[in-house]
């Protein structure tokens, strides 16, 4: 394309050699036909037969081809690509999904968990409470026996002790009669006196 | 020879390599089919061997191979909808053909297809004969409501009409003139930068010394002429599917 001189002579040595006699001519030295000269070469309709034929067969070979083999290969792989992302992309979503699941149903357990925790704990407590409870009463119940032998023991021992003073009152009072008025009471009439007056 | 080392125009001469002639039909194998062949091999090797491993994960190339189906696929859907995908083989075997032969044409000493315009009007031909012959197929008479505009006065309408015809016939000449003046004029405008160069640099210090302008430029014109390569095959492909979409919807 620079320089164009070693192209034709590459290209078409011969045909060259043939037009030598016309080297006035600006499209001197190259394969143009006689009939051509003068002409600027994308316009000589000389070439036109030979160009179309050929075009006809390269483009309509070219056209086959990309159609049968080229094509249908290209948009295989756009679309396997296409879906390999497709799928890729749902297994990634199924995978989500599964993971929110998962992290949904331990907080479900976790939440059970507590409830039961929380249930097993308020039951132990009332266990523990009425234990408790079970044992101050039974604490209270005895306490509240020995105290009432305790105080039945005192009652007596009172009674005992109010009798003996009654005998004793009587005895000091029948030495004080005794001694005071120099006769013997009754011992009824001195129990009697005692008994007035201790009331 | 001087002169000829500097020809712009001597790029685009096409040279017989295997003369053939079939009923009186110069059909010979020329440089330009050589690079047709070229353009559809080394198009149809890059896409069929990057993709070869059909990773998961692409490689560096196969993964261009994907943008650039992907690329054209989009493309199609975003201007003729999901109705248009069966036309999806023909734009993208358009839109490869076309890039790869102008980034082909990039090289020095290769030849550049999209150069000739019976080349890019054989392609455009090919898109509109597809819009045609679809569209009668499809919607039958009712393809022809493509000229007729809704909501336009009665009296204007024969105006009208007029004008969406020739639109339409003028549609395969842009289609096809606008990829090959785009590569016709980039390549001419490289080359004479280049011949600057070569000439300059054949008078002395002072001229090498200045050749580096236009060396400048030519480098500068050659990432041009890279995005042009890629722009046009782009439009090409943009253009075929708003056709296309023509013909699977004609009533506007």
């Amino acid at each position: 394309m620079f320089v164009t001189s070693a192209f034709a002579q590459e290209s078409a040595p011969a045909v060259e050699g043939g037009h030598t006699g016309t080297e006035g001519d600006t499209h001197s030295g190259t394969g143009v036909p006689a009939e051509a000269h003068g002409v600027f070469p994308p316009f000589d309709p000389a070439t036109f037969p030979s160009q179309l034929v050929w075009l006809a067969i390269t483009f309509g070979l070219f056209y086959l081809f990309l159609k049968k083999v080229v094509m249908p290969r290209v948009g295989g792989i756009i679309d396997v690509r296409n879906d390999r992302i497709t799928q890729d992309l749902d297994q990634a979503a199924r995978l989500k999904g599964e993971a929110d699941a998962a992290v949904a149903a331990y907080e479900q357990e976790l939440a059970e968990a507590k409830t039961k925790a929380n249930a097993i704990g308020q039951q132990a407590n009332d266990a523990a409470k009425a234990e408790a409870e079970a044992a101050r009463k039974k604490v209270e119940a005895a306490l509240d026996q020995k105290l009432g032998e305790a105080e039945a023991r005192i009652s007596t021992i009172k009674a005992n002790a109010m009798k003996e003073v009654g005998t004793i009152a009587e005895d000091t009072a029948s030495a004080i009669v005794e001694a005071l008025v120099g006769g013997k009471a009754s011992k009824a009439e001195i129990a009697a006196a005692v008994k007035s007056v201790a009331r | 020879m001087a002169a000829d080392k500097v020809d712009p125009i001597h790029q685009f001469h096409i040279n017989k390599l295997i003369p053939i002639e079939i009923g009186g039909y110069d059909l010979s194998f020329t440089n330009s089919a050589l690079f047709m062949v070229a353009t559809v091999a080394v198009a149809s090797a890059f896409l069929y061997l990057s993709t070869s491993s059909r990773s998961l994960v692409p490689s560096r190339l196969q993964s261009v191979s994907e943008m650039a189906y992907e690329f054209v696929g989009n493309m199609l859907r975003d201007a003729a909808g999901t109705q248009g995908m069966k036309f999806f083989p023909l734009v993208f075997s358009l839109f490869m053909f076309v890039l790869v032969a102008n980034l082909l044409g990039l090289f020095p000493y290769f030849f550049t297809v999209t150069s000739h315009i019976i080349v890019t009007f054989g392609l455009a031909a090919l898109v509109i004969g597809t819009v045609v012959v679809y569209g009668f197929m499809k919607h039958g008479l009712g393809f022809l409501k493509l000229f007729v505009p809704h909501g336009v006065p009665v009296y204007l309408l024969p105006l009208v009409v007029l004008i969406e015809v020739i639109s339409f016939v003028s549609r395969p000449v842009s289609l096809s003139v606008r990829l090959f003046a785009n590569m016709l004029a980039g390549h001419i405008t490289l080359k004479v930068f280049s011949g600057f160069v070569v000439s300059l640099s054949a008078l002395g210090t002072l001229g090498i010394a200045g050749s580096v302008l236009p060396l400048a430029m030519a480098v500068a014109l050659t990432a041009l002429e890279l995005l042009v390569a890629f722009l046009q095959a782009y439009v090409f492909a943009v253009l075929t599917c708003m056709y296309l979409n023509d013909a699977l919807h004609p009533g506007h």
